[in-house]
């Protein structure tokens, strides 16, 4: 008899509990920010110039990897965003998939509806060159985005962000920071992301190449995965083994999140710390300066917004109007600018 | 890192025969405790290596303190996935899905909605969220006859999708003060995560040696066809424990969304491999019926000083990975010669075969 009330009873309080929590979960399904510009920016030119006129009709193709990273996220958003911009542009996208071999069989799906164009963001450059030379013989002109193909002809134009340029400008910027402060032999920490790519080494060797001119050199370097939880477990492990820092450097913005808290969990705020690639919540913590956050060095996904906007340049046959050139060049590197309090207004724009 | 690694100690040709004079806890409990001596002397190996290494920092007595603390506030975490992942195993299963049920219920805790509701609603979300998914991978492995394997790998795949869906694929940045204070404070001079994962091994220490839920457990995933036998609903049971495993993953997503101030879809990344790990090198078979909790957090401590020890000494990434596969079949061989050895002193003194 008891048994059976026993039984009942946790009928009823586990039946509850999934009831409310169902009804909880429901409600929790919406990700919309209140204000527009509570979520990442899209990035478009809003072109002013003769090229904005609309022309002849083309289809851009466009495929990047269906990544979890905010960064990868804003440069699906920007070319969508941008190619809508254009009343002229039909733009066709498929999800790359898993891994490239998944992204190369999505793109053929792409190359036998004829796009004008195809843009993307190959999951690794080398391991894609293949398609891009395939595409470049079929006629179909492809803009690499990022990711470097080793060929040239595997690519119409590339366009990428500049890694070894993000380590020269943040180890300027903390060169000079260290330098005002009258500070000879700067303890210097460095937050890298994933180690196995090839953008992380790149990054942190023009780091270290740039310290070394000045004679400074990384005490401690930690590589994280570019989430927020890695970059605060290695941030925790850093500041135990430093527990004087003048610098840091942290690769990228969105592990950064977890940086700062860890930072601040374990109440340091005797040095300057520098972020990478300029996310939203980065340029906003740089303009209020009230944590060790006082800069961070470009490397943006504004660069798919442009891509976009060249792609249908190509294919239209036109140039830049801003250059002499009757065509748009093989090759665009970006700067890696470096955002400060002062300037961070001219940014805000271009965060993620 | 899993099944390769741990190969399995003799296992009895019976389940312990429970002796007449001897209650089970009894047994179970002067058993382990000499397992765990081998962890133990990794452990204390490993600080010495790190004092001798940096004596330097540990010359000063707050840094000491301070990264003792550091050292469980790595190991809070992933304790508690732990204590979970040692059930699901010590009966018989698997839970390959820790990692993104984590992601799930971090990142639906703080998706800008949730949010709205204040950080209970953040913190019941995230537990609702946990045993929701861990009840639904009990269905498919009890009910719909599911191998834990197949079923967890599947979660595992699914509910990250739904995170990066519900996400938005952006990082889901935490503003509840609260819930962000979790990880920032302390209490009486202790990181209050440190309490977390200290009241969460002390409930599952007492839910696997005092209470017939343990005990059920064990029997379960010692020989499955006695335990039905003898009464037990192993099913039911079955699906509880992954319900406790998610239950347990719900906590980690809070902790983990405090101690980063956001979640992402791609947090926790190969979570079930770390907490798989420590529990089989904290003596749990990875064929079922035999662990301990203890044991288990030994092993997630052993985890977490290496990392502290490889950070402080800006050793890199790869190598303190190589050193933690190299770790795991040393624990499980040190416990492997005790384990022998104890056996031997059983069966000489109790006449109990255990070899």
């Amino acid at each position: 008899m008891k048994h059976a009330s026993d039984l009942s009873r946790r009928r009823l309080l586990f039946g509850g509990a999934a009831l409310g929590a169902g009804a909880l979960l429901t409600a929790c399904t919406s990700n919309e920010p209140d204000e527009p510009s509570g979520g990442g920016a899209q990035t478009v030119a809003a072109g002013s110039n003769a090229n904005a006129a609309p022309g002849e009709k083309v289809t851009i193709g466009f495929s990047a990897p269906a990544a979890d990273h905010g960064w990868i996220a804003a440069i699906t958003k920007n070319a969508k965003a941008q190619a809508d911009t254009y009343s002229d542009v039909e733009f066709k996208t498929v999800e790359a998939g898993a891994d490239a071999a998944a992204q190369r069989s999505a793109l053929q799906t792409l190359i036998a509806q004829k796009p004008s164009i195809i843009v993307l963001l190959p999951h690794d450059g080398k391991e894609l060159n293949a398609f891009g030379l395939e595409a470049m013989k079929a006629g179909i002109p492809v803009v690499n985005l990022d990711r470097a193909f080793p060929d040239p002809l595997a690519y119409r134009l590339q366009i990428k962000g500049d890694n070894y340029g993000m380590g020269v400008s943040a180890a300027h910027y903390i060169i000079d920071q260290m330098k005002a402060k009258n500070v000879a032999n700067p303890v210097i920490g460095e937050i890298a992301g994933m180690d196995e790519l090839e953008l992380t080494q790149e990054r942190s060797k023009g780091f270290a190449d740039t310290l070394a001119q000045a004679g400074f050199k990384v005490q401690n370097r930690r590589a994280a995965r570019f989430t927020a939880d890695t970059g605060r477990a290695e941030a925790a492990g850093l500041l135990q083994a430093l527990p004087k820092m003048d610098a840091l450097w942290n690769h990228d913005d969105d592990q950064g999140i977890g940086v700062l808290a860890a930072i601040t969990q374990a109440n340091r705020s005797e040095f300057i710390m520098v972020g990478g690639a300029g996310s939203k919540a980065a340029i906003d913590a740089i303009q209020a300066d009230n944590s060790v956050l006082k800069a961070t060095v470009t490397y943006s996904p504004s660069m798919a917004s442009s891509a976009i906007s060249l792609a249908r340049l190509i294919a239209q046959n036109k140039g830049m109007s801003d250059l002499v050139e009757l065509q748009v060049p093989k090759e665009i590197i970006l700067a890696s600018e470096t955002i400060t309090k002062e300037n961070a207004s001219n940014y805000v724009k271009l965060g993620f | 890192m899993t099944a390769q690694t741990a190969p399995a100690p003799v296992k009895d040709p019976e389940p312990e025969r429970p002796a007449e004079k001897r209650s089970w806890w009894r047994d179970d409990a002067t058993e382990p405790m000499r397992r765990n001596l081998g962890l133990v002397g990794v452990l204390i190996a490993l600080i010495v290596v790190g004092i001798i290494t940096k004596p330097e920092l540990y010359s000063d007595g707050t840094w000491v303190r301070n990264n003792i603390f550091n050292i469980l506030e790595l190991a809070s975490v992933i304790g508690v996935v732990t204590v979970g992942m040692t059930f699901v195993i010590i009966g018989g299963g698997i839970d390959l899905s820790v990692g993104a049920i984590i992601a799930l219920a971090g990142v639906w805790s703080t998706t800008l909605a949730t949010q709205d509701y204040g950080a209970g609603g953040m913190i019941f979300c995230a537990i609702a969220v946990g045993i929701g998914v861990g009840v639904v991978n009990g269905i498919l492995i009890s009910y719909g006859r599911l191998v834990a394997f197949i079923a967890t790998l599947a979660m595992l795949v699914a509910a990250r999708g739904l995170a990066a869906q519900l996400s938005d694929k952006q990082t889901q940045v935490s503003t509840s003060d609260f819930i962000n204070g979790i990880a920032a404070n302390d209490f009486l001079g202790v990181p209050v995560l440190v309490y977390v994962l200290a009241a969460v091994v002390a409930a599952g220490w007492v839910l696997l040696n005092r209470t017939t839920f343990g005990r059920r457990t064990v029997a379960v995933g010692g020989n499955v066809e006695a335990a039905r036998l003898a009464g037990i609903n192993v099913k039911r049971h079955t699906l509880l424990l992954y319900a406790l495993s998610g239950l347990c993953c719900g906590i980690a997503a809070i902790m983990l969304t405090s101690q980063a101030t956001s979640a992402q879809a791609a947090m926790a990344n190969l979570y079930e491999l770390d907490a798989i790990a420590a529990a089989i090198i904290g003596g749990t078979l990875l064929s079922g019926g035999r662990g301990t909790i203890i044991g288990s957090l030994l092993g997630v401590l052993v985890f977490s000083t290496i990392t502290n020890l490889f950070a402080i000494n800006n050793l890199s990434t790869e190598a303190q990975n190589m050193v933690k596969g190299g770790i795991i079949v040393a624990a499980v061989l040190v416990q492997q010669v005790q384990f022998k050895s104890l056996s031997q002193f059983l069966a000489k003194n109790n006449k109990i075969t255990t070899s």
